[in-house]
């Protein structure tokens, strides 16, 4: 069975370590908050200029002037520092943010990612994407394997705009995790009853499978 | 020294059209509700707005837009706004979509005296098209120019009569940096005290940067997405 959002993002938080500063796109990244690991610690960063962010507020006690990157009401934790844009942007900029996740529409062999633009159709703006994927030291994407039509969203290159190049280091999808290597994608995990055919199938990218390769923990 | 003026009426009378104007906030957080209701009264239009967002439907930078005031947009996210989005595929707005992180640090250069940076943001995508690309230490770097914006308008906490300003928790995001750039800076402020009510140590924009403050009234301060959990 291929994994569900929850699944995806609770394998993702185990690569979560004590001491890291994180930060979580919109969509399945956020759901990794919600698994972060017993005993271990992260501060999570949000780009519009938060350090030290802490759950959804009680009701009645929602602030205008505490969201975050979603522009949803949140909370701070005990420790937690406010800044503007250009120092959020700067620490993320010079390596200070230990690790990225953010969703992706396509991700290529090579690390290449578009996640912000589909001509014609959806023209939002990066946001803070590009940055992100631009600097940050270690980037994990989260996504589903393929597109509602089944083709594979892990490709030989990508067909959408690009939001960066050559920066994605993992992949976690519905269907398995994925080292991006100079030799492409390296499957080193498979979800729970997915088979290394199936994997086969439904990845366009060049694609090995490490001899290691094991079930997933989720 | 005073930078008093009676209210938003007066702090944007002499807004031109065709100005190109900074407003600070992310999302509706921290936007100058004030100032942008009294552009839409002044009427000026052709306006170029620098603003990460452009305001919803109604509301924020969304009030501009609905009365064809402005010209040209130059944001990092504009996702939230119908009217913006009709106006774009017809090609009544102008639209430069610029990194996130890049806009802020142009807002930061033009404030620190600094014509263009290197930045990596857009290396290899359509946003690097006909810049100037710099390799430093085996990666490449976009140059990034300075704005020339004629105002600067933003929202602040607290001020002082002599225009320091004290942003509040995630409020803060683009307005101090915007506040440094404007050739005339605007703030508005929910309390505004005499000198030396604000402790030094605590201010974020010093007053030097602002040429005008007010008090402002009647926040509506929208909420855009109100996530909540129950008491348990």
């Amino acid at each position: 069975m291929a994994l569900n959002k929850e699944q995806i993002a609770r394998r993702i938080a185990q690569e979560l370590q004590d001491g890291y500063y994180v930060n979580l796109g919109i969509g399945i990244p956020t759901l990794v908050a919600n698994y972060i690991p017993e005993g271990v610690n992260v501060i999570l960063q949000s780009e519009n200029g938060l350090l030290g962010m802490g759950p959804f507020p009680f009701e009645g006690e929602e602030d205008a002037d505490l969201i975050n990157a979603g522009k949803q009401t949140i909370t701070t934790l005990p420790g937690a520092a406010f800044f503007d844009s250009a120092m959020s942007f700067g620490m993320i900029r010079a390596g200070k943010v230990d690790l990225t996740v953010l969703g992706a529409m396509e991700v290529a062999d090579n690390g290449d990612i578009a996640n912000w633009k589909i001509p014609k159709k959806m023209v939002k703006g990066m946001g803070g994407a590009m940055d992100l994927v631009a600097a940050a030291k270690n980037i994990i994407v989260a996504m589903q394997h393929t597109n509602p039509k089944g083709e594979s969203k892990l490709l030989p290159q990508c067909s959408l705009p690009l939001t960066g190049v050559g920066c994605v280091r993992k992949v976690v999808s519905d269907l398995g995790v994925f080292d991006v290597t100079p030799d492409g994608f390296v499957c080193i995990e498979h979800a729970p009853g997915v088979t290394i055919e199936e994997i086969k199938a439904k990845t366009a990218g060049r694609l090995t499978i490490a001899a290691y390769v094991k079930e997933m923990v989720v | 020294m005073n930078k008093v003026v009676a209210g938003a009426d007066e702090a944007v009378r002499d807004i031109p059209s065709g100005a190109m104007l900074m407003l600070g906030g992310f999302g509706l957080c921290g936007i100058p509700e004030n100032c942008i209701a009294a552009l839409v009264k002044t009427g000026v239009n052709n306006l170029t707005c620098i603003s990460n967002n452009a305001g919803i439907d109604g509301f924020g930078i969304g009030l501009l837009l609905q009365t064809r005031q402005v010209k040209k947009m130059i944001s990092s996210y504009v996702g939230e706004n119908a009217e913006f989005e009709r106006q774009l595929l017809s090609g009544e707005l102008e639209v430069e979509l610029v990194p996130q992180g890049t806009l802020a640090t142009r807002c930061m250069a033009t404030g620190y005296g600094m014509p263009a940076v290197y930045l990596q943001a857009g290396y290899g995508t359509e946003v690097a098209e006909g810049k100037e690309i710099r390799e430093f230490n085996g990666k490449n770097y976009l140059l990034e120019h300075a704005f020339d914006s004629d105002f600067a308008i933003v929202k602040a906490w607290k001020g002082d009569r002599m225009g320091n300003l004290i942003f509040k928790d995630t409020a803060r995001n683009f307005n101090p940096l915007m506040a440094m750039a404007g050739k005339i800076t605007i703030a508005e402020v929910e309390e505004l005290v005499e000198p030396g009510e604000l402790d030094p140590n605590y201010i974020h924009t010093p007053g030097i940067y602002v040429h005008r403050i007010f008090k402002g009234s009647n926040y509506e301060k929208r909420i855009e997405q109100r996530t909540v959990r129950k008491k348990s």
